[in-house]
């Protein structure tokens, strides 16, 4: 159990069910295709059998003439495309005389009922023209006359090179003790979230709309729709409801998204859109199918000397948020142990199947496989021990990384030296029997992205706060809740500031007609960035209220503007704090000298107090209504090179996995028996969220470890269900220990950094480490299918046999 | 169409629907009980599971038809007003919710698992939860909740 430690805080760090639970387990929480719009039309998409194709025509009259039918569009009702990221808008809504994967739109219809809109797109005749389509990877790299997007004005189908070195990678591999080099492939593997995406949209007398979707980036779509619809922004509003899980697979404005809302646009008519599970399939925007060669210098003194790769990344047929995954593949590998010399060179590549984009542990999960199972190899080598060699070399507080990144609380040596302890490792590791094994490995994450998507000014997130006249607090966010809690992290940010029940907290959050601007549910950044933004606007709101309190107990109020002692109070990097102007800088202080609790505001020097509801009231009397708003953003960071953006982070996260595994040599299979997690999430402000998330990433990895693929023949998608894509039941789940692991960091919101994404990555190389403890092979490709883990014994035993 | 009289956590709803219609259309369609999910639409996912004459059974793969002249409970069922009923405690309490697009299904197969056996063994329990895909979880946490929930039957039955 993740476990936090007592600083004295009423709500941060205690363990409390996410604020929403008992609508959830009731039946009553409203996702997307649980609202119920006034008559909609539903909204059938017709999508491309061929992979590779261009559209010679189109006959859409007979669906058109269908009773019941009211619309349908095509490629040639949309002028603009669209992208998440404002460099790689590459995408239309529906295919325009070209079709780059199978599944990709070519129409849409508007009808009565469902019946009808199934029939009516049968009855859309497409004529298509088959072209040559590109399926792998290498092959995109070779010139071509006809790339999927020739606007690029390439030769080739590459869509993202980038290439970084530092430091003198010939002097790094000279200076190692042993080099190791692995080729390292992994399939493409998707979200798999329970909740199929689904879009409705109300349209009202005005041609304004509001557009319920599942939707991890709110503040994107809004901002894509705008431009595809090519109306202004405050006649869209959007709203997520309850989203049944996202993993970066809804982190990308859609299609569907803008054919509901133009269907609505042009009707007049509520419309109501929904995937099957098919469709999710087609759709994708998982991870990205990989070939990477990594090469690792090692010195049994020095730690890693040297760390290079090359990558090739199969994107799909568009962009999402692949520029962004280039990057990731190589800079996330600076964490958590110094890289002194170290290059990458990634290129992504466009194919003709359906797109990758984000998914938890963006760009970063593969790399670090290859890494961690290097660095294993190279332990091999040199007969050091993997877990005392890793514990070595993780960095220490307040350290610049090679290639300019600012680490500043780490909390990950305690916890791996207590779970080293915890799983007798030292007794088990190269002892156990055939077939038993144990493994190492440990991760680093992003907590948010410093720099924005799109260029401005605006802080990365902004919350408000009322409270309302009888002493309700409401927290507004555009932070979108997916299910890992960012309700509930918001309103314990409030609740611990203004001394309340966090069943006093009302939420409101992710809609763009109320809610101020947050960037979205991506990059683990909403608990660092937005939680600070709620604690802002809370520590605003709580200088009122002792202000107005000041006043009913004829007090002098504390002044804000030269505090008594400067370190501890408002502390915003020796700035004196700015409450009209400008922004509390992150994780400022608060004590001025008042407790909130128990429904009083009390003077510690005093003795005296008055409710919470009489500051309320009296500061009513002043301000009519009471309302604050914090903000953050990310400080100035990062070195003066091309793409030092890419990865920059206010804070970082660090996980460790031990693992311990049976191998069956005689079937190949693989069954994790228990895995112990240590990460570092700075303060976990709620360990039974933290918990939560340890055991999903636990779950995804192990799925992307054993048994997840797409399978794509010539780009014909061959597993677009749950029972042809497999992902783990509780059946799979390990045993899981969680050693408590804690540092104080020194931006995040009272202390705490992600824990939503970094604990995914270094679970599957542990699994590969203790494999090879447990029966002597090296695995290099996902998943580790029991007929690899077969053919790879064979090829041991021969290569034994040989020798 | 047919006239189809379906007892729903025990009401009538007469409803005219085709006979093709699912049971699971019928819910959220007709009857507007949008607490059972629809994750799939082909019985893989278990998102959509019900209880039928007290059996669970997945929703979006029986006609609304068969299930006439059964006793129907959805999730919108299980609770007593607000009472919650010791599987949903305890799923609320162990943190076994995230999304909450699975916790529907996971309780109504809990339920019907406690109902008939409240000392399961861990595979008895696994066995249950392997029903419905959950993608956040993990499992851990809702094997912890369906364990304690059932302590918790134990000690209300035999004190």
């Amino acid at each position: 159990m993740a476990k936090a430690p007592d600083f004295g805080y009423k709500i941060i760090g205690k363990p409390v069910p996410l604020i929403d639970s008992r609508a959830k387990v009731m039946g009553q929480a409203l996702y997307t295709d649980d609202i119920r719009l006034h008559n909609p039309l539903i909204i059938k998409i017709l999508r491309s059998p061929h992979p590779s194709a261009n559209i010679i025509s189109l006959d859409t009259n007979d669906a058109l003439n269908l009773d019941g039918v009211k619309g349908v569009l095509t490629g040639a009702d949309f002028k603009n495309t669209f992208g998440v990221l404002t460099i790689s808008k590459d995408e239309p809504a529906i295919a325009r005389d070209v079709v780059r994967y199978e599944g990709e739109p070519v129409a849409a219809v508007a009808a009565e009922t469902e019946d009808i809109a199934i029939k009516a797109l049968a009855l859309i005749k497409v004529e298509y023209e088959l072209t040559e389509g590109v399926y792998d990877s290498k092959k995109a790299l070779k010139p071509t006359e006809h790339p999927l997007h020739p606007e690029l004005g390439k030769e080739n189908n590459l869509h993202k090179n980038v290439v970084q070195e530092f430091g003198d990678m010939e002097r790094g591999f000279a200076d190692a003790d042993v080099v190791v080099e692995k080729r390292f492939r992994f399939a493409s593997i998707n979200h798999a979230f329970t909740e199929p995406h689904a879009t409705q949209v109300e349209i009202d007398n005005q041609g304004n709309i509001t557009v319920y979707s599942a939707t991890q980036v709110p503040h994107y779509l809004h901002m894509a729709m705008a431009e595809v619809l090519e109306i202004p922004q405050h006649n869209i509003r959007i709203v997520k409801p309850h989203l049944g899980g996202g993993f970066g697979g809804k982190s990308d404005p859609f299609p569907h998204e803008m054919i509901a809302a133009k269907f609505a646009l042009d009707l007049g008519r509520n419309t109501r859109l929904k995937f099957s599970r098919e469709e999710v399939f087609f759709s994708h925007h998982g991870r990205h199918q990989t070939d990477l060669t990594m090469k690792l210098g090692f010195s049994k003194d020095k730690g890693i000397t040297a760390l290079g790769l090359n990558t090739l990344i199969d994107g799909g047929a568009y962009g999402s948020f692949g520029i962004v995954t280039t990057y990731y593949n190589g800079v996330l590998l600076q964490g958590p142990y110094k890289v002194p010399n170290f290059r990458f060179h990634v290129d992504r590549l466009y194919t003709n199947k359906p797109m990758c984009g984000a998914m938890r542990g963006h760009g970063g999960v593969n790399p670090r496989f290859a890494s961690e199972v290097l660095l294993d190899m190279a332990c091999a080598e040199t007969g050091l021990d993997p877990a005392e060699t890793r514990l070595s070399m993780i960095h220490k507080e307040n350290t610049l990384t090679t290639n300019e990144y600012r680490v500043t609380s780490v909390g990950l040596r305690s916890g791996l030296t207590e779970a080293i302890k915890r799983t007798n490792w030292h007794e088990k590791h190269g002892k156990l029997p055939f077939g038993k094994g144990i493994g190492v490995a440990c991760g680093f994450f992003i907590s948010g992205s410093a720099l924005p998507i799109h260029w401005n000014k605006l802080p990365a997130s902004t919350v408000r706060i009322t409270i309302d006249h009888d002493a309700g607090v409401t927290v507004y966010s555009g932070a979108t809740d997916i299910g890992q809690g960012s309700d509930t992290m918001l309103a314990q940010m409030a609740a611990e500031v203004l001394g309340q029940p966090l069943e006093n907290i009302k939420v409101i959050s992710a809609d763009t007609r109320t809610t101020p601007v947050d960037l979205g549910s991506y990059s683990s950044r909403v608990t660092f960035m937005a939680g600070n933004a709620s604690r802002n606007a809370a520590i605003r709101m709580r200088r009122l209220l002792v202000e107005a309190a000041c006043e009913l107990l004829e007090m002098i109020p504390p002044n804000y503007d030269r505090p008594d002692k400067p370190d501890n109070f408002f502390r915003q990097g020796g700035r004196k704090p700015d409450f009209e102007q400008g922004f509390l800088g992150p994780n400022p202080d608060y004590a001025d000298g008042f407790i909130f609790e128990d429904g009083l505001i009390r003077s510690e020097k005093h003795n005296a107090s008055v409710t919470f509801l009489e500051a309320v009231e009296k500061a009513l009397e002043f301000e009519g209504i009471l309302q604050t708003s914090g903000t953050y953003r990310a400080p100035k960071m990062g070195g003066k090179f091309k793409g030092s953006g890419a990865g920059l982070s206010p804070s970082y996260s660090f996980t460790a996995f031990i693992v311990e595994v049976t191998v069956d040599p005689e079937t190949g299979f693989i069954k994790v028996d228990k895995a112990t997690c240590a990460h570092d999430c700075g303060m976990p402000l709620n360990p039974l969220a933290v918990n939560g998330q340890i055991e999903g990433c636990i779950h995804m990895g192990l799925g992307q470890a054993l048994m997840e693929e797409m399978v794509y023949d010539n780009g014909a998608t061959q597993n677009p269900s749950f029972l042809e894509y497999k992902i783990p039941s509780a059946f799979e789940q390990p045993e899981v220990d969680i050693v408590p692991c804690y540092s104080d960091d020194s931006e995040g919101p009272f202390g705490a950094k992600e824990a939503g994404e970094g604990i995914l990555a270094p679970i599957i190389p542990a699994i590969a480490n203790a494999v090879y403890d447990a029966v002597g092979i090296r695995l290099t490709q996902l998943p580790m299918r029991p007929d690899r883990v077969l053919s790879a014994l064979e090829r041991e035993k021969k290569r034994g046999e040989k020798s | 169409m047919k006239i189809l009289n379906l007892n729903i956590n025990g009401v009538i709803h007469t409803k005219a629907v085709p006979a093709t219609m699912t049971l699971l259309d019928f819910l959220r369609e007709e009857v507007g009980l949008t607490g059972t999910k629809n994750g799939c639409d082909s019985g893989e996912c278990g998102c959509c599971t019900v209880m039928i004459d007290s059996k669970p059974m997945l929703s979006c793969i029986m006609l609304a038809l068969e299930a006439e002249r059964c006793d129907i409970t959805t999730i919108e069922g299980i609770a007593n007003g607000n009472d919650l009923h010791p599987v949903q405690e305890a799923m609320v309490e162990k943190g076994a919710i995230q999304c909450g697009y699975c916790t529907p299904a996971m309780v109504i197969n809990g339920v019907h698992l406690l109902e008939n056996n409240d000392n399961p063994s861990e595979t008895q329990v696994k066995e249950c939860i392997s029903a419905t895909v959950c993608r956040c979880t993990g499992y851990n946490s809702i094997e912890k909740a369906m364990h304690s929930a059932a302590s918790k039957m134990r000690k209300a039955r035999h004190g």
